[in-house]
């Protein structure tokens, strides 16, 4: 198939479905409050796109921050794991706990314990966007090919020439596939959080917005705000992709052109 | 019968006095195992699959310790690395350059890039692979990766070079290109080479020495000295001197797989 045709067929299916759903909303003359069509979405997005943009970074930057640290920790972890299987199989069943526990659940208490705002949505986020760069950092480093691993013994490696050498470069694809996921997760835990802290102090997340446009029914705004958080997550992902295509291209498998 | 089995005359570089190795499920992989390899020595180990050739080879690299018996490596006083090894598959490290592989080992010893440099790209050119130091793995084809492996062990200027049954995976052709610029670098470095195969041709044709092994347990069936000059060349494939040693190791083999 062509390139043009990747960018074109799912552009197509877009333009069908915003004219079917602009149609719809005309012909059977549904109220802007129930489902706004696409024209007036994109009108408000328009209209009021400075403010939403604002209370979009505000959820991104607890997004972002949420992201380093499960990258960080979720990697150091990870790699004290691989240097200690009585650590790993001691601690991994609660990594496990805390990753499949409902963010929505525990929000409420972390914004309950944690006085700083800031601090307690990073900490939900964190939350929901660590687990999978763990297991897979961890998976990565423990699959080092099992030759290089006796040919590393047979010239006298030492643990951490090995770790540093071998096992981190091995799990590079791993980590970064972990962070192409968690990415995503980050929002997710981020726009939770916001949901189940309210205000949040002085600046408001788009996740609020779209609650309070919720209880407002200004829904075209809420929709504009949707369409935002959706773009962000896209552009999140996108982005990661981008960071993994890079470092891995000259390597992996992943990162090669693929023959039609 | 249990002899003693000399590689060849003269002081042994490695020696086996009855090695024996049986796995943690019950497994006996080797029985009874007297060898002595005699420096400068081209041996192979011929054997059917599953007959312990590849652990027979993982002891004498020290990778495996044996579970009974010594294994014993002449003192040499030389400061280079004792021992190299060449796995079945290329065993390169996928993220690094063929410069980078090669180094490794050097690295893994001490020595810097500055250092090494010289004796990396001596180790290039010795398995012809000149202009592709900075190739990566998935940039070359399997003979190149092999070549590269072999570059690897080279660039330690082993004592002793142990190759478990390197070129299996290649075509015919670049199998028998390797078997010959193998046998040139073995005369030109003053190696000692344990060579495992598991075939009749490629055994008489690089050895000084096929040691047959029978089926599991893995025993020494026979001791076979191939008295063909060096240097040997193509032409050699064609002669009837070659044809009989062929069949005097087929016939090793035979017998040592009736063996009950």
């Amino acid at each position: 198939m062509r390139a043009s045709w990747r960018l074109l067929a799912p552009l197509v299916v877009g333009v069908i479905f915003l004219v079917a759903w602009e149609a719809v909303v005309r012909i059977e003359d549904i109220p802007v409050y129930v489902l706004p069509g696409p024209l007036v979405v994109a009108e408000t997005l328009w209209r009021d796109g400075a403010s939403l943009f604002g209370s979009l970074l505000v959820t991104l930057r607890i997004t972002a921050a949420a992201l380093a640290a499960a990258a960080v920790l979720g990697g150091l972890i990870a790699i004290l794991f691989a240097r200690s299987r009585l650590l790993e199989i001691s601690l991994f069943p609660y990594a496990v706990i805390l990753q499949v526990t409902p963010i929505v659940a525990i929000a409420p208490l972390i914004i309950i314990w944690v006085q700083n705002t800031f601090l307690a949505l990073l900490l939900c986020a964190w939350l929901v966007a660590f687990f999978p760069i763990v297991a897979n950092t961890t998976l990565g480093l423990n699959s080092a090919d099992r030759n290089l691993v006796e040919l590393f013994r047979l010239y006298g490696a030492t643990g951490w020439q090995a770790l540093l050498l071998l096992r981190l470069p091995a799990a590079l694809p791993y980590f970064l596939g972990g962070l192409r996921i968690s990415g995503g997760l980050a929002l997710i835990g981020a726009v939770v959080a916001e949901f189940v802290a309210g205000t949040g102090g002085t600046e408001t997340g788009l996740a609020f917005r779209i609650l309070e446009a919720g209880y407002r029914l200004q829904i075209p705004r809420l929709f504009a705000a949707l369409v935002l958080l959706s773009f962000a997550g896209v552009a999140i992902y996108w982005v990661l992709s981008l960071v993994s295509w890079l470092v891995l291209r000259r390597w992996h498998e992943s990162a090669l052109p693929r023959d039609e | 019968m249990r002899e003693s089995h000399r590689s060849s005359a003269g002081d042994g570089l490695l020696t086996l006095s009855g090695v024996g190795k049986t796995f943690r499920n019950g497994t006996v992989a080797l029985a009874g195992i007297d060898l002595t390899i005699a420096a400068g020595s081209f041996v192979s180990l011929l054997g059917p699959s599953g007959c312990g050739k590849s652990t027979l080879l993982r002891i004498i690299a020290g990778l495996v310790e044996p579970s009974v018996g010594r294994r014993w490596l002449a003192a040499d006083g030389a400061a280079s690395g004792s021992v190299g090894f060449v796995f079945q598959e290329p065993t390169l490290m996928p993220w690094a350059t063929v410069a980078d592989n090669i180094y490794l080992p050097l690295r893994l010893a001490g020595m810097s890039r500055r250092e090494a440099g010289p004796r990396i790209a001596e180790a290039i050119a010795a398995v012809g692979l000149d202009g592709f130091a900075g190739a990566y793995p998935r940039e070359l084809s399997g003979g190149m990766k092999m070549r590269v492996s072999i570059a690897r062990a080279f660039a330690t200027r082993p004592r002793l070079l142990l190759l478990d049954e390197p070129f299996a995976a290649l075509d015919e052709i670049t199998r028998l290109k390797l078997n010959e610029d193998l046998l040139r670098l073995w005369r030109t470095a003053g190696w000692t080479v344990v060579f495992v195969t598991h075939s009749v041709f490629e055994s008489v044709f690089l050895s000084s020495h096929v040691v047959v092994l029978s089926p599991r347990p893995g025993r020494i069936a026979a001791d076979l000295p191939i008295d063909l000059p060096y240097p040997r060349e193509t032409e050699l494939r064609m002669t009837a001197t070659y044809g009989d040693h062929c069949r005097t190791v087929s016939e090793a083999l035979a017998a040592a797989m009736a063996r009950p």
